[in-house]
């Protein structure tokens, strides 16, 4: 009996060797460990895959319309801002209908918005989980950002057909529609990353998110068009990242005027830098995150 | 590979005091606190990072823990455990020195947690598998059998906030079992489920340290971390105190308790964190009612257990645990479970008395554990609050036997003997 248990055991030792010899040394950090390590995101791929789809499954669980929701908002607004905006403040809209105008900015606008309204409080709606587990706390926001992209791709192919019921076809340029997307989740993920991560230590962005989303979407074009603006402030404005994404909608998908490449560009950039302040940002005060929540 | 699973070094974790239960603030008072340091530091005065706004929860903490070994972790309240579960399950960092952990860390700090309550429970095991670092394939191959060990596949398809807190337990204890991790850290969450479940999850955690795993294991039930682990190691204070087999820290750690149990109770740190502390426990003592002495009863006599408190609230309860000089508990006594001949009396002043008729336990010597209520929510609790002795004595005419045989408790009983 007793020499089979002493034969087992190193056998099951050379097992255990075989799993897994990685030896994790637990210090105080300092500069950018996580966030900005892939080998450590890649280990726990699995788990973004998890947190993203139970965003996904979250989002509009025990709601009677479902994923209708994602283009029910963008469309009333459209309703309303037409009667407003397109009939009684008469707004320029590039000689487009003003409805499909305002449309095609107000689908990656919503989802843009609901984007940093829901990732600011990612952190903050699951802090026994902050608190009790490690895995890189990216994922939180990270999962609201792409539950949001399921919900855009769906409004955007209702856009699209929405657009052909108006008798216009979508030229080549809506192969560029991917391309924005991925601007506006880049400016999206950097800033809701850092404002998730203000969030744990002061509660204000709970109260500052939802008014300086509201003064943003006037600072957009979306009710109005970039146009109206004179040089050089009509290039500059492309700082905010959401100008080239929502001038860049109206082109690709309404084929309006000529191409506005450099005011995509300057956003794409704007968005580059913001995405990575933000997870410079996040990565910088993640360790802090369980002591304080 | 490594001799040792964990490796700790020196280590250390501060706190800001105050940070504890309300870390986060406004931004006012960032800004307000900002502008006052500065105007500290203007005047001359530098601030001391040594000083009294800081609590050292660790402090040099080192020790080696081998693969394979089970390690219990004993302490009071605020001791530091649970500080040293979150360290080396990677939630906190340390402030100072470092710990070397190899192999895949599975812990168990809370049951339930990473649990979604709109999520069903089969999308639930998927979810909190992956929090605990296993890989989905990995997930879908021990689905069934964690299923079955929770014992809950008709309500797979039900949201976890369905569930009654048992279930959810079960559900989570099953997920973390099947991790396999190398390392497992276990904080306390035995405590919750129904006996069979934890027996079953003991049973588990035996497999799961016999199959080569370490194991380090927090709980106050001191039978459990005898039953489960070989080596003990006594925190207090953030320290390290003693390190050794468990039977030895246990006797340690008992002793300590008795030496708590003599401070004035009011001075004493580590009671419940639950305690809303409206109201404290000030002394708890024994009396004997036929002779009037304290801390010593007769066997077989009517023993009163008074409990001063600090304030009178609506609805007060108390429960209370008894254990043996071994820390192995006896019995409870629990006023949430009322009788109708209870009384509650607005002239009793504030305490609580517990009469126990025909005290039936072996001579010894006995612990007192004990959780108070107040306005529906826990107020204090204490560990050792007292001791107390239990003389030879007479139960139903019989004399009680002596104590070192099996068992604490005597029960009144007839014979019936031939001839």
């Amino acid at each position: 009996m007793q020499e089979t248990a002493v034969a087992t055991t190193p056998d099951q030792k050379s097992q255990q060797q075989a799993r897994s010899t990685r030896t994790v040394r637990l210090e105080a950090t300092h500069g950018f460990s996580r966030v900005l390590s892939p080998r450590e995101l890649w280990q726990y791929r699995d788990l973004a895959v998890q947190i993203a789809v139970r965003d996904i499954t979250l989002r509009y669980r025990q709601t009677a319309l479902g994923a209708a929701w994602a283009i029910l908002q963008p469309l009333a607004f459209m309703a309303v801002f037409s009667i407003i905006f397109g009939r009684f403040a008469h707004l320029e809209s590039d000689g487009l209908p003003y409805a499909l105008f305002a449309l095609a900015g107000l689908v990656p606008w919503a989802f843009y918005a609901s984007t940093l309204q829901l990732g600011s409080e990612s952190l903050l709606m699951y802090t026994e989980l902050v608190s009790k587990i490690y895995f890189p706390r990216i994922f939180m926001p990270f999962g609201i950002l792409v539950a949001g992209m399921v919900d855009l791709l769906v409004s955007s192919v209702l856009l699209v057909v929405i657009v052909m019921v108006y008798g216009i076809v979508p030229p080549p340029a809506v192969l560029m529609v991917p391309v924005l997307v991925l601007i506006a989740a880049a400016a999206a993920l950097g800033i809701t990353s850092a404002l998730s991560a203000i969030n744990v230590k002061f509660r204000d962005v709970r109260y500052v998110v939802p008014f300086a989303v509201q003064l943003w979407f006037f600072l957009t074009p979306i009710v109005y068009p970039n146009s109206i603006l004179n040089e050089p402030l009509r290039t500059i404005s492309a700082i905010n990242p959401m100008v080239g994404v929502v001038e860049g909608f109206r082109w690709s998908i309404l084929g309006s005027g000529p191409a506005p490449l450099d005011l995509i560009g300057i956003s794409a950039l704007s968005a580059i830098v913001l995405l990575f302040a933000g997870l410079a940002y996040f990565d910088r005060v993640e360790r802090t995150f369980a002591d304080i929540i | 590979m490594a001799e040792f699973a964990i490796q700790a070094q020196e280590l250390g974790k501060r706190y800001r005091l105050g940070m504890s239960k309300r870390g986060y603030g406004t931004l006012r008072e960032a800004l307000v606190g900002g502008i006052q340091r500065q105007a500290a530091r203007l005047r001359g005065r530098r601030e001391d990072g040594a000083g009294s706004d800081f609590l050292w929860a660790l402090k040099d903490v080192s020790f080696g823990i081998e693969n394979g070994e089970a390690i219990g972790l004993i302490g009071h309240n605020g001791a530091g455990k649970s500080t040293l579960l979150k360290l080396l399950s990677r939630i906190i960092e340390p402030t100072e020195g470092w710990a070397d952990v190899t192999g895949r860390v599975g812990s168990l700090l809370e049951v339930g947690t990473g649990f979604h309550p709109e999520l069903t429970g089969r999308e639930n095991v998927f979810l909190n598998g992956a929090i605990l670092g296993m890989r989905r394939a990995e997930i879908r191959s021990r689905f069934d059998e964690i299923v079955a060990f929770a014992d809950i596949e008709r309500f797979l398809d039900t949201p976890v906030k369905r569930y009654s807190s048992g279930m959810s337990v079960r559900l989570a204890f099953a997920v973390a079992a099947h991790l396999e991790p190398e390392i497992l850290l276990v904080d306390e969450v035995l405590a919750v489920g129904d006996a069979a479940f934890q027996r079953r999850s003991l049973a588990k955690m035996n497999e799961v340290a016999k199959e080569g795993s370490t194991v380090i294991f927090v709980s106050h039930n001191l039978a459990t971390i005898q039953a489960l682990c070989d080596r003990g190691v006594l925190l207090e204070r953030g320290q390290v105190i003693a390190d050794g087999p468990v039977q030895e820290t246990v006797n340690e750690y008992l002793r300590s308790l008795e030496r708590a149990a003599n401070d004035d109770l009011l001075d004493r740190t580590d009671r419940d964190r639950r305690g809303w502390r409206e109201t404290l426990i000030r002394r708890v003592f024994v009396e004997d009612v036929a002779s009037g002495e304290s801390d010593v009863v007769v066997g077989g006599r009517t023993a009163r257990i008074v409990v001063e408190v600090t304030e009178v609230l609506p609805l007060m309860d108390c429960q209370m645990t008894i254990s043996n000089s071994l820390g192995h508990p006896v019995m409870t006594l629990d006023s949430t479970l009322p009788s109708p001949a209870d009384v509650r009396d607005e002239d009793l002043g504030p305490r609580l008395e517990c009469e126990v008729e025909a005290l039936s336990l072996l001579p010894g010597r006995y612990r007192i554990d004990l959780v108070l209520r107040g306005n529906r929510e826990v107020q204090d609790g204490l560990q050792a609050a007292a001791f107390f002795d239990v003389e030879p004595g007479i139960l139903g005419g019989r004399p009680i036997p002596p104590s070192g045989l099996d068992g604490d408790v005597v029960m009144p009983h007839l014979w019936r003997l031939p001839g």
